[in-house]
């Protein structure tokens, strides 16, 4: 009986977790791709969307696609590292600073950042001129901004985890004659993968979801991303007519999150909680 | 190497014990002098040739102090700070704290630039037609990289070339039937479509004349025309046909005897007007408040009703005898992986009166988005959506560290199962997840693109079009920065101050009690 309520909710909040999602499949497989056409159960299945999709030529999603898992990816693999390396030192050195650099972290984090966009538009447009390959309209310029938000995210998170590494590890590599740099790499760095894991995702997650600095910054329909190319395609009048089409990107553009998760799954649930219980 | 040879000898002399030098620390050393070298070399030459000596002496200072910070044995700590630390004071701490400083100024449309600049805009944006002056057929050209005007007076067809610096009689030019130049010396003439891409610069040349000021109207004419206002230093004012305008320098336009500005202005000091703007001006400050209200209790309602759905979905699957756990857990997970701006919008669209799922649903025709209640209930349910599986995740793996012992142990001692929840799981649960909850209600609270993506703030009352039922502060800021009634950076400046002061304080009362809470349970 127990167990019988026990499904009965999950279940509940399975169909409230799915029936968008099916509402999407359902719109990306009905063959008028609009809006109004489309219910909850698909009424037909037919490609079209999808290889409209493709092929259009108003709309270069594969190069959206390329755009959005590059930057994704690139993000959040130097991210990460960049947060792994100020994780170690705030938690396993000491030194003046240590506190005040960690309150600093949190505290620049709770500042909307974006309401700083002007200045970051004053500044592009400088290096713009300076630099094209790091200026508006580049995924490397975009890089360097998301760059400068790596250490907020996850420091926290990643020295919370290293805390609980032990340090008698550290201390017996260094017997061994290790330097901090051998320590960090070939001690610490195998061990915190669940963590490294954890962060990657949400930093993957976080970046192809992106969308109001790529919209600021990626203007050429070429270099944009899924979240701002995707906008555009049901902004104004196309918002009917184009909503298949939007439903098949919205499918394809999970799928290299759905890899990134399957891929880490293992590690992802003592990873999350590993960094929580020590804040 | 020689540094290092040298160090080893004097380290041998001391007969402290130093780690050899290994091949790894060489090459490590190596790369980071030819990484800063590469910067060095691809960032300052532009620098260089546009004159940035700041900049420049920036960029040598940073690398330099990079460069010696890692080829030095000491200053470990900072060897894996700087890296992230760059980054963050480039893109986060310079913007911000710029920002900030605006707060203190009418920045904003119409307080652009410097009073210099704001004369010039006032001069030339006065230039009309003068009387009976020519109207000169006008070909755009480039004289090296520069934009000049060849000028045909349509009278005498005597040439002439307009620049920035004035005009100048030119001889040899080549005229076409439509009265055109076709070429000339010394200058090579643009075609059609690259002048017109030249638009904006072409509109921004002003010739200089004795008489006043030759402006392009179009991409082939150009007018004689006089300024009817000008700028009299001797009285700090403006001076034409319709009166005088004397500067205020507090507000950072000219004014005149009857108190009208100027719409063109310039970029003052203000203090704390715009501070004082928010807490007085009743306008705003009742926005403020109502604003700041719906604020706390979309990120409160957020944060507790996908911590409670997360957690309760956790909870039922937390038992040794649940079957299709696995299933179920990826099933839950689905609505996290699915890109979150997308879904932003499929769910504004099944919300949809006419053609939306849930009305479609229900055999309803209601107006979701469109009325302030139900706006609002919507934009929390679809957070819930967005969110709850986050907290799903986050709490199975909380529970998962509690022991069983302790709950087993408090049934034993006759506690029913909500007695236990409450008095055992829960505690536990909140001690490992209260600093996860606090950042959540900290996102939530600039939840941004929730609120933006969906309904965009409205429904928007008819007689107030600035403030909608939905509207966050920090969507309503953003509307204020960059909205269609002209951009106030100044003011939206001096209210995300307000929306970080408050962020702040909340975050840390939370983290406060946190510390005691932990200090009673753990």
């Amino acid at each position: 009986m127990r167990m019988t309520l026990r499904h009965v909710f999950v279940l509940a909040v399975c169909a409230f977790a799915v029936f968008p999602i099916l509402f999407v499949v359902s719109a990306a497989l009905n063959p008028m791709g609009t809006l109004a056409s489309t219910s909850l159960l698909p009424a037909g299945a037919s490609a079209d969307n999808f290889a409209n999709l493709l092929t259009s030529d108003a709309y270069p999603f594969g190069r959206w696609f390329l755009n959005s898992v590059f930057i994704a990816l690139a993000s959040s693999f130097a991210s990460l590292l960049l947060s792994m390396l100020a994780a170690y030192a705030f938690s396993r050195m000491r030194f003046a600073g240590r506190r005040a650099g960690m309150m600093a972290l949190l505290l620049i984090q709770m500042f909307p950042q974006f309401l700083a966009i002007v200045t970051i538009f004053m500044i592009f447009t400088e290096v713009t001129e300076l630099y094209p390959a790091f200026g508006f309209n580049t995924a490397w310029g975009l890089l360097l901004l998301y760059l400068g938000g790596a250490l907020g995210v996850n420091t926290w998170l990643m020295k919370g985890f290293l805390d609980t590494v032990p340090k008698e590890l550290d201390e017996a590599a260094t017997m061994d004659g290790a330097s901090h740099a051998q320590i960090f790499w070939r001690v610490i760095m195998p061990l915190v993968t669940p963590i490294l894991a954890v962060t990657a995702l949400l930093a993957f997650i976080g970046t192809m979801s992106e969308f109001l600095m790529a919209n600021v910054f990626l203007r050429d329909t070429e270099s944009k991303t899924l979240a701002v190319g995707m906008y555009g395609m049901i902004a104004g009048d196309h918002r009917n007519a184009n909503f298949g089409m939007f439903a098949a990107g919205t499918l394809i553009t999970a799928v290299p999150t759905v890899g990134v998760f399957l891929w880490l799954q293992k590690y992802i649930v003592s990873g999350l909680t590993a960094g929580a219980v020590k804040g | 190497m020689a540094l290092d040879a040298r160090e080893a000898t004097r380290a041998s002399a001391h007969a402290r014990p130093r780690r050899e030098i290994t091949t790894a620390f060489v090459v490590s050393r190596i790369a980071v002098l030819a990484v800063t070298a590469a910067i060095l070399l691809y960032a300052a030459p532009p620098l260089a040739a546009t004159g940035s000596w700041v900049a420049l002496g920036l960029l040598c200072a940073v690398s330099a102090t990079a460069a010696w910070l890692y080829l030095t044995r000491r200053f470990i700590p900072a060897k894996y700070l700087i890296p992230g630390t760059v980054f963050l004071v480039a893109f986060q701490v310079f913007p911000v704290v710029y920002t900030l400083t605006t707060a203190f100024t009418n920045f904003g449309d119409g307080h652009r630039g410097d009073k210099a600049e704001a004369v010039t805009a006032i001069e030339t944006g006065s230039v009309r037609q003068a009387p009976g002056s020519p109207e000169y057929t006008m070909t755009v050209a480039l004289r090296g990289d520069e934009l000049v005007f060849l000028l045909v007076d349509p009278a005498t067809k005597q040439v002439s070339l307009g620049a920035a610096g004035g005009l100048t009689p030119l001889d040899g030019a080549r005229l076409g039937a439509t009265g055109k130049v076709l070429a000339a010396p010394g200058v090579s003439v643009l075609k059609a479509p690259e002048a017109a891409a030249r638009g904006p610069e072409i509109s921004a040349l002003a010739v200089p004349t004795p008489g006043g000021l030759i402006k392009a109207n179009g991409l082939s004419r150009a007018v004689e025309g006089k300024a009817t206002l000008g700028y009299d230093a001797t009285c700090d004012c403006v001076r034409g046909d319709g009166g005088t305008w004397t500067a205020d320098e507090s507000r950072g336009y000219f004014v005149n005897a009857k108190g009208e500005n100027l719409s063109q202005g310039w970029q003052v000091n203000v203090g704390l007007d715009n501070f004082s703007r928010v807490l007085t001006n009743p306008t705003i400050s009742g926005h403020f408040a109502g604003v700041l209200g719906w604020n706390l209790v979309f990120a409160l309602a957020s944060v507790v009703g996908c911590f409670a759905l997360g957690m309760g979905v956790a909870l039922a699957l937390h038992h040794p005898r649940m079957r299709g756990t696995r299933v179920y857990r990826i099933v839950l997970i689905l609505p996290y992986a699915m890109p979150a701006f997308a879904m932003l919008l499929v769910w504004r669209d099944m919300f949809n009166r006419d053609f939306g799922l849930i009305n479609q649903l229900l055999g309803t025709e209601i107006d979701w988005l469109g009325q302030t209640m139900t706006a609002r209930f919507g934009v929390i349910l679809v957070n819930l959506w967005l969110g709850f599986p986050y907290m799903f995740l986050v709490t199975t793996g909380a529970l998962q560290a509690i022991p069983r012992e302790l709950t087993e142990a408090a049934s034993i001692d006759g506690a029913a199962p909500w007695t236990a929840f409450r008095r055992v799981t829960l505690p536990l649960l909140l001690v490992a997840l209260t600093p996860l909850l606090i950042s959540s209600f900290a996102f939530n609270f600039n939840n941004f693109n929730a609120i933006a993506l969906t309904t965009d703030g409205g429904p928007f009352p008819a007689e107030s079009p600035q403030v909608g039922g939905t509207d966050l502060l920090i969507t309503y800021t953003f509307r204020l920065a960059f909205g269609a009634g002209g951009a106030q950076f100044g003011f939206a400046a001096a209210i995300s101050v307000f929306i970080f002061a408050i962020v702040a304080v909340i975050s840390a009362v939370a983290f406060r009690r946190t510390r005691r809470q932990e200090e009673v349970y753990a």
